[in-house]
């Protein structure tokens, strides 16, 4: 799950890097008031989980209160590479001396987490690693002592780092490790006029995996931002939408993957990947196919299941059960295969539902859902 | 000959009297798996009986190992108990643990198996199906009926994907086929497997699962450029997947301008490695690869017998 930078900013915060003054608001009247508070002069920024946000606009410097309140207003309501803008943050301006770039990220070639720091910060790393490798050090930390004075020492010195920003290093592998984040990262860290090391912008991803010991992260939820991805999300099911026309769902994260590749080759856009995971159930299966059908823009479904621990004749319980409980007005092709197949098959069968046809194999299952896609939207735009 | 598992591999299991613990344990038995025992310290001492096997229960991977001589141990323990249970077994000197537990935090993941390289123990896993050598021993959960014993080694990130390869190759067969699994941070590697399957004289071709997400695909692409003779098919999954998004597993997501399919792919075809399109099209690869080779050999055994007339 990735923050807010207000968000990141906050656990900064609590393990003392030091952060710029901020709050965030959604309302330009609200801006206006917060610059003043922060003495006039403020910067306003979007809050959106995407980089570049600079560049699209939405990064405002505004030189007294009322400035403040007509770049919130422009602001807010932007569309960031896809990203709403709901909030903007207004921050103390400081007087920047020199920018730095700092992060742990991690490492899946050494499983482990790398250090990775430059003296060129403030701008996209990748452009300064692309151009000039040797401006970007990159430190393996080792997981059994992970990141003390000494090493911050040597990741400083490898990124030309001055010695005052060794403790912020310190710092920020402590939120990695406390906050079971993936990634941190700082950019731009500063040295103002004054000599002061600030955290002027963080990036924090955390690791989901980890919510059973993280619970105060029930207060940060990862909002959906699609109401199917909400009502799957609240089923427990793996879900995300896409843009196509066919509703995929199957079981197995590679098994699906594959299968929006298949259903792509046969000249169809999957709707969606839905995977109902191993030892599916038949609820789980029904609630799967209640989401997809739920989605407007899917014209056909095509349900490819290999039970390895899940039964396909729960697979076809579920789809049955299903069908009792939505009226079913679109193509349901359905390709079941390994443990309790022929079970599920003979299920699927007994319920002869004009609209539910069987494939024999997964490519053979893909072209006919494809087809039968295709041949609705023509039908679809004839009528 | 095959891979990491074989019939003479003793099997200990870490979390076996909890529900998918017996229920698994029960299957690996089933399929031949030598399976000497359960772990868990509240339950030491007792027994569970299974079909045609009572099995002892011991209250550590160490005692295991000193009643029965256990070399392998697959891992069923829940998240947040499963970095100690690999721990321990890699102290109690433990050669192989298959760790079969979902939703691992990745610290946790990065402290168990830089902890077992550290004590020489291989980790397969987390977050995997396991791995199976047909005919002889299956340590984890990957469905045993659906395929025979063969010339062929598999290694995947993906279960189901797995299966969905056995099955279509069921007439031919597998060596070995190891899951290794879709996090971030896995013990064992593409790298790692091809180099087993390179050494070992059961595996005649290498079939190659991978998905998008980091760069292990372009990785093992340049390992076999340098060192694999045996011939490598591969499939990659994932050429729909939008930038940005997770797909199911924790590691399927493609950042930038990296974790593509697409270069995976590419990365794979100039190393050499035929690359499918669908599972059936990889399958297809395979049959023809294996006639090529057959055919060399059938080649060369012709030219060895006239050579043997002329002389």
């Amino acid at each position: 799950m990735d923050l807010y930078e207000h968000q990141a900013r906050e656990l900064f915060k609590e393990h003392g890097i030091v952060v710029p003054r901020a709050e965030v608001t959604d309302s330009p009247e609200r801006a206006r008031e917060i610059a003043r508070a922060l003495g006039g002069r403020a910067v306003v920024k979007a809050q959106v989980k995407t980089g570049g946000r600079g560049k699209a606009g939405g990064v405002r410097l505004a030189a007294d209160p009322a400035e403040a309140e007509e770049a919130a207003r422009h602001i807010l309501g932007m569309d960031i590479k896809g990203h709403p803008v709901g909030t903007v943050m207004l921050a103390e301006p400081c007087d920047i001396e020199r920018e730095f770039y700092v992060s742990y990220v991690l490492d899946r070639a050494s499983g482990g987490f790398l250090a990775i720091a430059s003296a060129e910060g403030g701008m996209e790393i990748e452009e300064v690693a692309a151009r000039r490798p040797e401006a970007v050090a990159r430190i393996p930390v080792d997981p059994a002592t992970g990141v003390h004075t000494a090493t911050a020492v040597r990741i400083a010195d490898a990124a030309g780092l001055p010695p005052q920003t060794v403790d912020t290093l310190v710092r920020l592998w402590k939120v990695l490790v406390r906050e079971d984040a993936l990634l941190v990262e700082v950019n731009p860290l500063v040295r103002t006029a004054e000599g002061r090391i600030v955290a002027l912008d963080g990036k924090v991803t955390l690791d989901d995996n980890a919510r059973f010991r993280q619970s105060r992260w029930g207060e940060t939820r990862q909002e959906a931002d699609d109401s199917l991805e909400a009502r799957a999300g609240a089923k427990g099911l793996n879900y995300v939408k896409l843009d196509g026309e066919v509703g995929v769902i199957g079981n197995g994260a590679g098994l699906v993957m594959s299968t929006l590749d298949v259903v792509a080759g046969c000249g169809a856009r999957p709707a969606n990947f839905l995977d109902i995971g191993g030892g599916a159930s038949a609820r789980v299966m029904a609630d799967g196919l209640s989401v997809v059908l739920s989605d407007p823009d899917v014209r056909s479904v095509l349900v490819n299941v290999f039970g390895g621990i899940t039964a396909c004749d729960a697979v076809a319980d579920g789809i049955v059960r299903a069908l009792d409980e939505v009226r079913l007005t679109k193509p349901l092709v359905v390709r079941l295969d390994g443990n309790n197949a022929a079970r599920g098959r003979a299920l699927l069968d007994a319920r002869a539902h004009p609209l539910v046809e069987q494939a024999t194999t997964m490519d053979g299952a893909a072209r006919r859902a494809a087809r039968l896609a295709t041949a609705a939207s023509t039908a679809g735009q004839a009528g | 000959m095959a891979i990491y598992l074989t019939k003479e591999s003793k099997v200990l299991v870490q979390g076996m009297t909890g529900a998918e613990g017996m229920k698994h344990t029960r299957r690996m038995l089933a399929a031949g798996t030598d399976v000497v025992g359960g772990v868990n310290p509240r339950k030491a001492g007792r027994t569970v009986d299974f079909d045609h096997r009572t099995v002892p229960v011991f209250g550590s991977v160490r005692e295991g190992i000193e009643h029965t001589g256990a070399d392998v141990t697959v891992v069923f323990v829940p998240p947040a108990f499963a970095e100690a249970a690999v721990v321990e077994a890699a102290d109690a000197g433990i050669g192989l643990a298959v760790v079969i537990t979902e939703g691992i935090p990745v610290h946790d993941s990065v402290a168990l198996t830089a902890h077992a390289r550290a004590k020489g123990t291989r980790v397969i896993g987390p977050n995997c199906p396991g791995l199976i050598t047909p005919g002889q021993s299956n340590a984890g959960i990957i469905p045993p009926d659906i395929t025979k014993p063969g010339r062929i080694g598999l290694v995947s990130k993906s279960g189901t994907l797995t299966y969905q390869l056995m099955y279509e190759l069921r007439d031919v067969g597998f060596s070995t086929c190891v899951g290794i699994g879709g996090d971030p941070v896995v013990g064992t590697s593409h790298i790692d497997c091809l180099a087993a399957f390179e050494d070992d004289p059961d595996t005649e071709l290498i079939v190659l699962i991978g998905e998008i997400g980091g760069d292990a695909e372009e990785r093992a692409a340049a390992h076999i450029r340098a060192h694999v003779t045996k011939p490598v098919v591969a499939y990659i999954a994932g050429f729909t997947a939008p930038e940005g998004r997770t797909m199911g597993h924790a590691g399927a997501i493609v950042s930038g301008s990296s974790g593509t399919a697409r270069a995976k792919k590419e990365a794979l075809e100039s190393a050499g490695v035929r690359v499918g399109s669908t599972p059936t099209e990889t399958a297809r690869h395979v049959l023809e690869a294996l006639d090529a080779l057959d055919a060399r050999a059938g080649a060369a055994q012709d030219g060895a017998a006239r050579d043997g007339a002329r002389a």
